[in-house]
C-alpha cells in the first residue's frame, strides 16, 4: 500500500531508494544534498534491508564504488551537487563506456568553481552534452516536485538496467530542499545474489563454473573494435531517444506562445501561463521530464502552432539551444533566465515573455 | 641433428611438479621480456587455484602495464580507472562479503593518483587483498618518474635523476599503510629468484586466506623490475634491483596478525 | 639410493628470452637458442641432461612457459 509523508526532496529520495530495493549508497558530503547520506544513515538501510551505505573519502572514491558494484550487477546509487558531480565525471565515462546501470543524483547549486549553495540549473549542458570524455550519453530526468524525486529513483533503476546505462537524475537546490506530500511506493525487496547472476550474466559476480570468465572494461585498444563499440552506444542512445522520451504540457491545445521549462522552473512557468492568461495572452507550457532523450518532436509540433518560444532555466541559456535545435527556425526561440542561486519569479517569467517573444 | 636432452620417459602425470596453473588463460602476457608482473600474476593465479577460488574471486585491474591483466586471469575481473582499484574492490566486497577480492595496482596508480583511495580503503580495514607492484617508474607509459621512484635514479622524467630537492621524496606506501589500524597483513617481497618467489607465493597464500577471517586489508608489496624503463637487461635489472631497490624497500614482513613486526 | 632425475618442457613459442631461469639454474642446464621464434626471442634451450626436476626455472619464469617433470630412477 502506498504511504503518505511529508518529506523534504532529498529526503524522498533516500526513502524512495530504499524501497527501490537498491542494494547500495555510496556518497559524500556536500551542499545542497547532504540530506540524501544523513536520511540513509539514521534509516539504518543496513538493518532495513540489508542495504550498504558508505560515505567515502571524496566524490571521486564515491562514484567509483558505484562502478565496481554495478559491475557486479548490484543496483547501485551514488548522489552530489554541481562540484561533486564534476569529481564524479571521470567515473560516469568509465560506468558509461562499460554500459553499466548506476544511478547519480545531481541537486544542482549555482556555478562555476565554488559558485554558492543556492539552486541552479547550469548543469544542463554537463549532463545532457557528455560531462566527462568520450562520446556517451546519460539518460537524464529532471525531476519538479518531491513526488518525482521519490518516483525517479525506481524509474532510473527500471532504465538503467533496461539499456546497462547510468541514469542522471538532475535536480536542483529547490526540489532537494523543498517539503512537499509524498506518496511513498511499498517496500521491494532487494534481489537476491542468485537473482542478481540470472538477471546479469555479464555482472562480475565470480567466474561461473561452466562459462567464460565475465570482463568489466571500458578500454579497446584496437580502434577498429572501439569504432563498432561506438556504433553500439549509438545505437543504443538512438533506441532512448526512440522509447523514452518523457514530457508533460499545459495549456498547449490554444496556446499562441510556449514556455519551455524544466525542474523548478516549469513550476514557476506554470503559475507563470495562468498570470498570463488572466492578462489574455493565450500561453502554454512544455515541461521536458527527460532532458536526455530531449521532446524535441514535441516543441517541433507546438512550433508549427505558436508564434514564438521562451526557454526559462536557471542558467545563462543552456537548454535553449536544443529548444532552438527543436524548432529549426520555424518560429522565434528566446531564453530567459536567472542564475547565481537566483530564483526567477512568475511575473519576470511573464514580463520576460511580453518583452522578448510578444513584443520582441 | 642437434641433441636435445629431452627425457620422454618421466614425461608422465605422475611425474609431473611443475605446469601452468589452469587460472592463467593461454594468452600470451604483455609484459616485457623477464618482468616480474608475469611471475606475480602467475602467484596470484596459483593461489586461486590451489585454494579452489576460481569461481568466487573477483579481482580489479589497474591503470598501468598491467591494464590488460583480465586478458590474464581467468577469473571475472573488473577495469579501473587509474587509482580507483581500492574503491572498486571495497564496494564489491561489501556488496559480496563471501567473495574473495583483490586489486592489483602499479606504483603510480597506488602511491601518486590512488594515495587517497589506497589509505583510506586501508583505514577502513576494507577486508580485501592489495597485491601493489613497485618497480620506482611508469612502465607503461614510458619510463616516468614515479612516487617510489629513487632518490637520484634516472627517468625519462628526471633525465639527470631524480632530485629531491625539486621532485620530492620516494613515498613508502607499505610503511604507511601498515601504521594504519585497518590492515591486518603488510609484507614486501621479491619475485626475482627462485626462493624469493616461494615467499613471495606464501605472503599472497596468506592474503588470501586472510580474507576468511574478516579483519582487514592484507597488502602485499612486491618490489619488481622494470627492463625497459631501466634500461636494463632482464638479469641485469634483478641485480640492480638487489642493490638499488632493496636497501630503500627492505624485504619482511612489516605486519602480521594485526600487529607490527618491525 | 634412488637417483633423481629431471626433464623441462619449454614452450618456445611464448618464452621471451629474458634469460631468468638461466640464473635461476642450479645444473646449468638451460641456454639461449640461436635460432628465434615467431616473435623474434631467442628462447630458453636445454643445453646439458643434468635437469634434476628442482622447478626453480618454472618458478621463476615470468611467462610461465616451463613444465617440469622430476623421477627416481
Amino acid at each position: 500500500m502506498k504511504e503518505l509523508k511529508l518529506m523534504k526532496g532529498n529526503e524522498a529520495f533516500a526513502e524512495a531508494v530504499i524501497r527501490a530495493g537498491v542494494d547500495g549508497y555510496f556518497g559524500y558530503p556536500i551542499t545542497p544534498q547532504s540530506e540524501v547520506l544523513e536520511y540513509l544513515m539514521a534509516q539504518k538501510p543496513y538493518e532495513r534491508t540489508g542495504m550498504v551505505v558508505l560515505q567515502a573519502e571524496s566524490e571521486v572514491a564515491a562514484i567509483n564504488m558505484v562502478y565496481g558494484g554495478a559491475a557486479c550487477g548490484k543496483k547501485v546509487v551514488t548522489s552530489s551537487s554541481s562540484p561533486g558531480i564534476s569529481l564524479k565525471q571521470e567515473g560516469i565515462s568509465y560506468i558509461a563506456g562499460a554500459e553499466l546501470p548506476a544511478l547519480i543524483l545531481n541537486v544542482v547549486r549555482g556555478g562555476p568553481g565554488l559558485g554558492t549553495i543556492q539552486p541552479s540549473q547550469s548543469d544542463y549542458f554537463q549532463s545532457t552534452k557528455g560531462g566527462g570524455h568520450g562520446d556517451y550519453k546519460l539518460i537524464v530526468l529532471a525531476p519538479a516536485s518531491v513526488q518525482e524525486m521519490a518516483d525517479f529513483a525506481g524509474l532510473g533503476f527500471e532504465l538503467a538496467f533496461k539499456y546497462r546505462n547510468p541514469v542522471l537524475i538532475l535536480s536542483d537546490g529547490v526540489i532537494g530542499q523543498m517539503m512537499e506530500k509524498v506518496e511513498l511506493n511499498p517496500q521491494i525487496s532487494r534481489r537476491t545474489d542468485e537473482e542478481v547472476a540470472t538477471e546479469c550474466p555479464w555482472a562480475t559476480t565470480g567466474r561461473p563454473k561452466n562459462g567464460p570468465r565475465r570482463i568489466i572494461t571500458s578500454l579497446e585498444l584496437d580502434s577498429a573494435k572501439q569504432e563498432l563499440h561506438n556504433i553500439k552506444l549509438q545505437a543504443k542512445y538512438k533506441q532512448m531517444q526512440d522509447n523514452e522520451v518523457r514530457f508533460e504540457t499545459f495549456d498547449t491545445e490554444d496556446a499562441d506562445y510556449l514556455l519551455v521549462a524544466y525542474g523548478s522552473s516549469a513550476r514557476i512557468c506554470q503559475k507563470a501561463v495562468q498570470t498570463a492568461r488572466k492578462k489574455g495572452i493565450k500561453v502554454g507550457l512544455l515541461r521536458p521530464i527527460t532532458l536526455f532523450p530531449y521532446p524535441s518532436e514535441a516543441i517541433s509540433k507546438l512550433a508549427s502552432q505558436v508564434k514564438g518560444i521562451l526557454s526559462v532555466e536557471m542558467s545563462a541559456g543552456q537548454m535553449v539551444e536544443d529548444v532552438r535545435l527543436a524548432v529549426n527556425g520555424k518560429v522565434k526561440v528566446e531564453h530567459f533566465g536567472r542564475y547565481g542561486g537566483i530564483v526567477p519569479t512568475p511575473d519576470e517569467v511573464v514580463k520576460a515573455l511580453e518583452t522578448k517573444i510578444i513584443g520582441g | 641433428m642437434t641433441e636435445t636432452f629431452d627425457k620422454p620417459e618421466i614425461r608422465t602425470p605422475e611425474n609431473l611438479v611443475y605446469s601452468k596453473t589452469k587460472v592463467l588463460t593461454d594468452n600470451v602476457m604483455s609484459y616485457c621480456p623477464g618482468c616480474g608482473h608475469g611471475t606475480a600474476h602467475r602467484l596470484i593465479a596459483e593461489v586461486i587455484d590451489e585454494m579452489g577460488i576460481q569461481n568466487n574471486t573477483i579481482g580489479v585491474a589497474p591503470v598501468g602495464c598491467s591494464v590488460l591483466a583480465y586478458n590474464f586471469f581467468d577469473i571475472d575481473m573488473q577495469q579501473a580507472a587509474h587509482g580507483r582499484a581500492p574503491a572498486l574492490a571495497t564496494a564489491i566486497k561489501r556488496l559480496y562479503p563471501g567473495k574473495f577480492v583483490f586489486t592489483y595496482q602499479g606504483d603510480g596508480d597506488l602511491a601518486a593518483i590512488g594515495t587517497a583511495e589506497t589509505i583510506h580503503a586501508c583505514n577502513r580495514g576494507e577486508n580485501i587483498v592489495i597485491i601493489f607492484i613497485n618497480n620506482g617508474i611508469y612502465g607503461m607509459t614510458g619510463g616516468q618518474m614515479a612516487p617510489t621512484t629513487l632518490p637520484g635514479m634516472p627517468t625519462s622524467t628526471s633525465p639527470y635523476g631524480r632530485d629531491t630537492q625539486i621532485m620530492g621524496n620516494p613515498l613508502k606506501m607499505t610503511e604507511i599503510v601498515a601504521t594504519l589500524p585497518g590492515t591486518y597483513m603488510v609484507t614486501r617481497q621479491a619475485v626475482h629468484t627462485p626462493a624469493a618467489v616461494r615467499k613471495a607465493k606464501k605472503a599472497i597464500r596468506m592474503a588470501f586466506e586472510n580474507q576468511k577471517l574478516n579483519k582487514g586489508v592484507s597488502f602485499v608489496e612486491i618490489v619488481s623490475n622494470c627492463n625497459s624503463g631501466w634500461k636494463l637487461s632482464p638479469v641485469k635489472a634483478n641485480e640492480w634491483m638487489v642493490n638499488n631497490m632493496f636497501p630503500f624497500y627492505e624485504l619482511g614482513d612489516i605486519k602480521m596478525n594485526g600487529e607490527l613486526v618491525k | 639410493m634412488a637417483k633423481i632425475t629431471g626433464d623441462i618442457v619449454i614452450d618456445i613459442e611464448k618464452c621471451k628470452g629474458c634469460e631468468v631461469c638461466n640464473t635461476a639454474c642450479p645444473q646449468e642446464v638451460i641456454g639461449m637458442s640461436k635460432e628465434v621464434n615467431s616473435k623474434g626471442y631467442n628462447y630458453a634451450i636445454k643445453v646439458n641432461g643434468n635437469c634434476v626436476g628442482c622447478a626453480n626455472c618454472a618458478v621463476v619464469c615470468p611467462d610461465g612457459v616451463i613444465t617440469v617433470y622430476r623421477a627416481k630412477v
